[in-house]
């Protein structure tokens, strides 16, 4: 098993040797100069000059490079010319709330997405089934920033049920001791409820938007799968040996139409990450996303790298997370391994 | 069979059948209206008796079983007609009660074992679940009694193989497992639904053997549900002839052989490779004389039949194929994978052969699965690269050139191939016109759509497809039309040789009559070198001048057909026949 891991964990390498490279290029290829972008519109030739050679714009692309390596071998990603902060600080405190939104909103859509693709395979063509065709459809069909307005809209404006959308917790709470750097945790483990009642209270909504969202593809995944297993010859055998039909849908049926769920579910968490920009954006959320998009606009280099290769890091474990995941429910692919 | 495993029906007169089909209909919604697979049957079972029923696909046979353990899928229903199980409505039933029935009164033995187990569950578990079910013994005895079960069933080692998944055990194996599962409870009722097609001879004996064992002992019934006559004549004391979801003949196995009285079962009787017969002979009565003359078609390329049979057109010497070994566990499909191996043991799939084929002439090559005949089938057709030795196709070392470059010599169109599954090697997008037409644009001589077609219809003529099925797609074909259309294909180019692996493997015995008729006619027409591979030694016996017997990558014995299969010299030659069943005739 550990070498397992160790043996993709070191085919990973060059691949992220590729990303660091491909981000470097691409964001010196942006348009607009960042050193005439910070001296600002009333700066001389020479301030920007000034600025440039700050910046160690004004050596050569190798050079900069090497430097950047060199800089990311020592873990200093650079500081974001925008907030003036250490892009690894940015990112050490913005990832855990983006993971945590897209966790909880990946668990919203789990809890709904699998027993309605379920029970819509269990039985075809019934009410079911067109339930889930029906709520996939909407999920995919609505932009997310829309179900989000409606969502504050409703329960916050017209309702009343939900804080203001103002960012991971109220500003009369503290956050709690940072462990793992997702509030609903740390309250926890501070013991703290009223602190977690709060944070919970904040997450919620943005959690639900992204849940309605991802729900399509993981509904229809599982469906199509369980109806592709549901007719298999092994599923007919445990139903000619009386077993219950929890035991035939759950025990045989659900276990072996996993394995394309979890890869669905692994490609939405990943792209979730990363891609809920208009959601953090509506719920004023501290993510990574709405971070890297406002470095991306101001032509700030470093934190876009820092970004990329973090996304890219993230991916790599998340591959290998659910890779190992089909090792432990399939004996076949841990076999190939 | 104790009453204390069936407590709730013990009061069932003895008298009564064990099953009663009564007038039985079941009925399909299907996009084109509903379909009657079970016409209006009756079929009755008594306490320890065998009955086969027989009948080729579309019959009607698998539909019944279905229909008595209430297992049909979700368009079908029951549509009339009654079934008695020991006193029981299984039409009325309600669903846990049938739940109670399925698996501990009667119970089931699939065709295709391997698909019939849950692919990532430990076998020994799957017996669990089923002893759990039906609360046969307690929580803390489950193990032991799934281990007790797998041994009762001759699995080697049953402590350890109760923790193996499907995929880690052969065929026959797995068959055992499905059996296992199946008299977990000791039914009063299994049935076998074509438990060995699929499975080598000596495998289909053994298992056959197996499940009549353990029946006997616990006085089960068996409905045995086979298109295979031989096996149900051998193995029942009754037969239930279905064609078209009707019974037409109902009678003892002892007699029913001896004087079929429905024209369709002497229809079925006369299709069926036996030893004694001619492939003429398989066709039925009226249409023999009609096919005797071969295909009237004036072929402008038909070279006729050379007179000297002994020239060798193919020279196979020493032939090895060599594959890494992976691990412990090496079943078939792990064969073939290629990729380094953890550990450089070697495989020999094929194991320094040596034969010829000459030309004209038709060579069997046969033997059990595993045996390497397809292994070297695909070299000789140079699909794949030898390891070692030779392969001289008309002179010219054809075993030197690479198998990637071969695909694009002139020389490609002189051997051809028949393969095995008819629907599975069509592509589903090509009309049959544009199948068969396939080798021509990529290798023929012949250009332009009219000429194409031409030559598309004359074979179509050749093999016996009528022309206007050419622009149809295969799923509108039926089995026996895509394996005439898999041969038009394979002779569209003039081939020297044919490489036909198990072409009627996947075919009912009479679609199997007419096209091993219309391969003979095309070989004495065209004048083609056959190498017949197949596992079924009578339609070796009836196609082929020479046999090859191949076993564990060696040739055991080879010779003339008559003196192979009738004065075998090997023993495992021996073996191999006296594990066909035959009908007494």
């Amino acid at each position: 098993m550990l070498t397992v891991i160790l043996k993709r964990l070191l085919v990973a390498i060059p691949s992220l040797i590729g990303v660091v490279i491909v981000t470097f290029l691409l964001t010196r290829a942006l348009p607009g100069d960042p050193a005439a972008y910070f001296a600002g519109p009333a700066a001389t030739k020479e301030a920007i000059q000034e600025i440039r050679v700050k910046l160690g714009l004004d050596k050569s692309l190798p050079q900069q490079f090497v430097r950047y390596v060199r800089d990311l071998a020592h873990g200093d990603l650079g500081q974001s010319l925008t907030t003036g902060q250490p892009v690894v600080t940015e990112i050490r405190n913005r990832l855990p709330a983006s993971a945590e939104l897209t966790l909880l909103g990946l668990i919203v859509s789990v809890a709904i997405a699998l027993p309605l693709g379920i029970f819509a395979a269990t039985k075809p063509n019934s009410w079911i089934d067109h339930t889930c065709r029906i709520v996939t459809t909407a999920g995919v069909s609505l932009p997310v920033f829309f179900t989000g307005l409606i969502l504050v809209y409703v329960f916050y404006y017209l309702l009343g049920w939900a804080p203001a959308p103002l960012g991971r917790i109220d500003v009369f709470f503290s956050p709690p001791p940072s462990v793992t750097g997702f509030y609903l945790i740390d309250s926890l483990i501070a013991g703290d409820l009223s602190t977690f009642r709060a944070a919970l209270s904040q997450i919620f909504l943005p959690a639900l938007t992204l849940g309605i969202f991802s729900l399509a593809p993981i509904a229809r995944m599982t469906r199509a799968s369980m109806l592709a297993v549901l007719a298999s010859d092994f599923v007919r055998t445990a139903r000619a040996s009386g077993l219950t039909t929890f035991t035939v849908v759950v025990t045989y049926a659900f276990r072996n139409a996993m394995l394309p769920v979890i890869t669905t579910l692994g490609m939405v968490f990943s792209f979730l990450l990363g891609a809920n920009v208009l959601v953090e954006k509506v719920f004023a959320w501290p993510g990574i996303g709405s971070y890297a998009v406002e470095a991306l606009i101001s032509s700030d280099f470093a934190p876009v790298q820092g970004f990329v290769l973090t996304m890219a890091i993230m991916y790599v474990l998340l591959n290998l997370l659910i890779d190992l995941l089909y090792g432990v429910i399939d004996p076949r692919v841990r076999l190939e391994a | 069979m104790s009453i204390t495993d069936a407590p709730h029906i013990s009061n069932a007169p003895p008298a009564l059948p064990l099953l009663d089909i009564k007038n039985l209909t079941v009925e399909f919604s299907t996009r084109r209206g509903i379909v009657q697979a079970v016409k209006n049957i009756n079929v009755e079972v008594a306490k320890g008796e065998t009955l086969a029923i027989v009948g080729e696909s579309g019959s009607g046979k698998s539909v019944t079983s279905f229909a008595v353990m209430r297992i049909l899928d979700r368009a079908g229903r029951i549509a009339e007609g009654s079934v008695m199980f020991s006193g029981i409505d299984v039409r009325a039933a309600d669903d846990d009660q049938m739940r109670d029935l399925r698996g501990r009164e009667m119970s089931m033995i699939f065709q295709n074992p391997r698909a019939a187990l849950n692919p990532i569950r430990k076998v020994g578990v799957q017996i669990e679940d089923v002893l759990r079910q039906h609360a046969q013994v307690d929580s803390s005895a489950l193990t032991d009694k799934a281990i007790e079960i797998l041994d009762q069933v001759r699995i080697a080692r049953p402590r350890e193989r109760y923790h193996a998944y499907p995929f880690e055990l052969s065929g026959g194996m797995c068959q055992r497992v499905v059996i296992a599962l199946a008299l977990a409870c000791k039914p009063q009722l299994l049935i076998a639904d074509e438990p060995t097609t699929g499975l080598d001879v000596t495998t289909q004996k053994t298992v056959m053997d197996l499940v009549t064992e353990l029946t006997r002992q616990q006085g089960m019934s068996t409905i045995l549900i086979t298109h295979d006559l031989g096996l149900a004549a051998v193995y029942c004391d009754r037969v239930v002839v279905m064609e078209k979801g009707h019974v037409v003949e109902t009678a003892l196995s002892s007699t029913i052989f001896k004087a079929p009285s429905h024209p369709y079962t002497r229809k079925l009787m006369r299709a069926t490779p036996r030893p004694g017969v001619t492939l003429r002979d398989l066709l039925p009565e009226d249409s023999a004389e009609a096919k005797k003359a071969p295909a009237t078609v004036k072929s402008g390329n038909g070279h006729a039949a050379p007179a000297v049979a002994t020239t060798p057109l193919l020279v196979i010497e020493k032939l090895v194929k060599e594959y890494p070994r992976q691990g412990m566990t090496t079943s078939l499909s792990k064969l073939f994978r290629r990729g380094p191996a953890p550990e450089p043991e070697i495989f020999r799939a094929v194991d320094g052969i040596s034969f010829t084929v000459n030309r004209g002439e038709s060579v069997g090559l046969v033997g059990e699965s595993g045996c390497g005949k397809s292994t070297t089938s695909t070299m000789v057709m140079r699909l794949i690269d030898k390891s070692d030795g030779l392969i001289q196709f008309d002179g010219e070392d054809i075993g030197a050139i690479p198998a990637k470059q071969f695909a694009t010599l002139p020389l490609r169109k002189r051997i051809q191939m028949v393969f095995q599954d008819p629907t599975d090697s069509l592509n589903p997008r090509y009309t049959a016109a544009r199948a068969i037409a396939d080798p021509i644009l990529r290798l023929g001589d012949i250009s332009g759509r009219n000429a194409i077609r031409a030559r598309c219809e004359e074979l179509a003529l050749q093999v016996g497809l009528p022309v206007e099925f050419l622009d149809r797609f295969p799923h509108q074909l039926s089995g026996g039309q895509k394996a005439r259309v898999g041969i038009a294909r394979a002779i569209a180019l003039h081939p020297d040789l044919i490489i036909l692996d198990e072409p009627t493997a996947a075919l009912d015995v009479s679609v199997q009559a007419v096209v091993l008729n219309l391969l003979q006619d095309l070989k004495d027409t065209l004048g083609m070198s056959y190498l017949f591979v197949s596992h079924d030694l009578n339609v070796v016996r009836l196609l082929c001048d020479r046999v090859i017997v191949m076993k564990q990558g060696k040739i055991v014995e080879q010779g003339p057909t008559e003196r192979v299969l009738f004065a075998p010299e090997a023993q495992y030659t021996r073996d191999l026949l006296d594990a066909i069943p035959h009908p007494t005739v």
